[in-house]
């Protein structure tokens, strides 16, 4: 992980291509739709948090960003190159720029804790001694470096989810795509997953998508951050002085998108769909 | 998402499906990244791990082929012919086909219910996200080991058919085994053989794309992975006993 800069410059979106983008994308399973008419934007530095409640198609979004699944309407955009039509082949390259974490977290249970997170830089044939490095240093991060030889059967659900976070951080992705990263976690865990996520948008400028239902997660990711000093991170609720520009909320209601914006016009939003959902 | 199975139209899709996946993963097997430590396990799990239980099927079926055949043939006063009968049924017919619903039985439900439940759990949908092409990872390695494995573990079925058809012989039947033996030999020709090793060539092939199929299709979690893993079983078993008897008409065709 590189080290933080200060933190309050280069926070801009850039003007190029946003990283990741779907235009009016529809999206079908049989004769239901999931999605309709959405278009959405992720640029560098931003954090966009996905709410909904279940069957939205919060989840569907995400596969459509990742090229998981083709829109059956309108385009995805993975750094301005179309996914739409691209051979499968060419998006096994475009995919690993953007790292995701599934819901159940989806480790290769076959596979140790350390090749799970060494997954992909085995498929880049990456020199042993240079990758055994970076994964340690990886779960260092995530906090698990005592369980490295561990199966992901020995694991909780805690873990799991930390180590798939490590895996898909392996490649050093220019985005992170969160898939309710804390759904059937206790608080005290969730709020460690929460830490690391914030972290990661903080202190070493990654872009994310969060998808949640979870208010209590979303609003923490909105109002809370990390701050270096002295090689210590701390994380610093928002306390009017500064706001945390990048983090916006994206609001799904039966596959279309409702509202979206800081959370402080969530909050005060007069949409009765919306008052229920944050009550 | 594909459709359950039912009605003219699923069945089409399905089909097409299943040629699609092995088209795929034919002209996967060309192409670069490799994964050979993945085909030298699965080459373990499918031909060695097979090994007892078509040993146990080849013996005991030979076994039972002699007792009956030299029941059938002392009729005819023919009881020297007993190896021929043997050998040759063995080699063109039960060798290839039984261990081939054995493979399909063992493996096959093996492939498809280990498929299904990376599919429930989105490991497949992992393995793509970082960037890996599930048909090249996952069905490349089962089609290739299954095709090379089931032609071995069909010869190995075969001798030990005719090992056992020896044992009933010369302990049960008072037929020397020279006699036995000479008769076995003499039965076969070059194209019993041949034939013998085409078929399970072709049932490797069905049991593997058959199976990653129903795999991969999985879906609707612990329930969905047990009906892939039965259909699997079924839908490859009936493949290799309708093929068989097409593919031994066409040898006998081009052979006689």
């Amino acid at each position: 992980m590189k080290a933080s800069e200060d933190r309050s410059s280069d926070r801009t979106p850039a003007s190029a291509a946003p990283l990741l983008e779907l235009r009016r994308v529809s999206k079908y399973y049989g004769d239901s739709r999931v999605l309709n008419d959405v278009s959405f934007e992720l640029y560098r530095g931003e954090t966009k948090i996905i709410l909904g409640g279940s069957g939205s198609g919060k989840s569907t979004m995400l596969k459509l960003m990742m090229g998981l699944e083709r829109p059956d309407e309108g385009q995805v955009l993975i750094e301005g190159v179309d996914v739409t039509t691209a051979s499968e082949r060419d998006l096994n390259l475009l995919r690993p720029r953007i790292g995701m974490v599934f819901q159940e977290s989806a480790l290769f249970d076959s596979l140790s804790v350390f090749e799970n997170v060494a997954y992909r830089l085995y498929e880049r044939n990456m020199d042993e001694e240079e990758i055994e490095d970076r994964v340690e240093r990886i779960l260092g991060f995530v906090g698990l470096k005592e369980a490295i030889n561990q199966m992901p059967s020995e694991l909780s659900g805690g873990m799991k989810r930390r180590v798939s976070l490590a895996r898909a951080l392996a490649f050093q992705p220019k985005a992170m795509l969160y898939d309710e990263p804390t759904a059937g976690l206790d608080p005290i865990t969730s709020r460690k997953i929460n830490e690391l996520i914030i972290r990661l948008r903080d202190t070493d400028d990654v872009s994310s998508v969060f998808v949640t239902h979870r208010l209590r997660d979303a609003f923490t990711l909105a109002s809370q951050y990390a701050a270096e000093a002295d090689g210590q991170v701390r994380f610093v609720r928002e306390d009017g002085t500064f706001c945390i520009a990048h983090t916006r909320f994206v609001m799904l209601h039966e596959g279309g998108i409702i509202f979206e914006g800081p959370d402080e016009v969530l909050r005060k939003s007069t949409d009765p769909y919306i008052q229920k959902f944050i009550a | 998402m594909t459709p359950m199975p039912f009605g003219p139209k699923a069945a089409v899709i399905e089909v097409q499906e299943t040629a699609l996946l092995a088209v795929r993963s034919i002209r996967g097997a060309f192409r670069r990244p490799f994964y050979f430590r993945d085909i030298l396990i699965q080459m373990d799990h499918i031909g060695v791990g097979s090994l007892t239980i078509i040993m146990l099927t080849g013996f005991s079926t030979g076994a039972v082929l002699t007792l009956q055949s030299s029941a059938a043939m002392s009729r005819f006063g023919a009881v020297g012919l007993t190896g021929s009968l043997v050998s040759v049924v063995l080699v063109r017919e039960l060798g290839p086909v039984l261990s081939a619903l054995l493979v399909a039985g063992r493996a096959g439900s093996g492939m498809a219910s280990e498929l299904g439940s990376m599919q429930v759990t989105e490991q497949v949908n992992a393995m793509r996200a970082l960037g890996t092409d599930p048909i090249k990872k996952l069905v490349v390695p089962r089609l290739f080991a299954t095709v090379t494995m089931q032609p071995l573990l069909t010869i190995v079925a075969d001798a030990t058919g005719i090992v056992g058809g020896l044992a009933v012989a010369v302990g049960m039947l008072q037929i020397s085994a020279n006699l036995y033996l000479s008769s076995a030999w003499n039965g076969l020709n070059y194209y019993d053989v041949l034939g013998g090793l085409i078929k399970p060539i072709v049932f490797g092939a069905i049991i593997a794309v058959v199976s990653c199929r129903c795999g991969m299709r999985t879906e609707g979690g612990t329930q969905g992975i047990g009906r892939s893993t039965t259909q699997a079983v079924v839908v490859s078993s009936v493949l290799i006993l309708v093929t068989d008897f097409f593919l031994t008409r066409l040898i006998l065709l081009y052979t006689s």
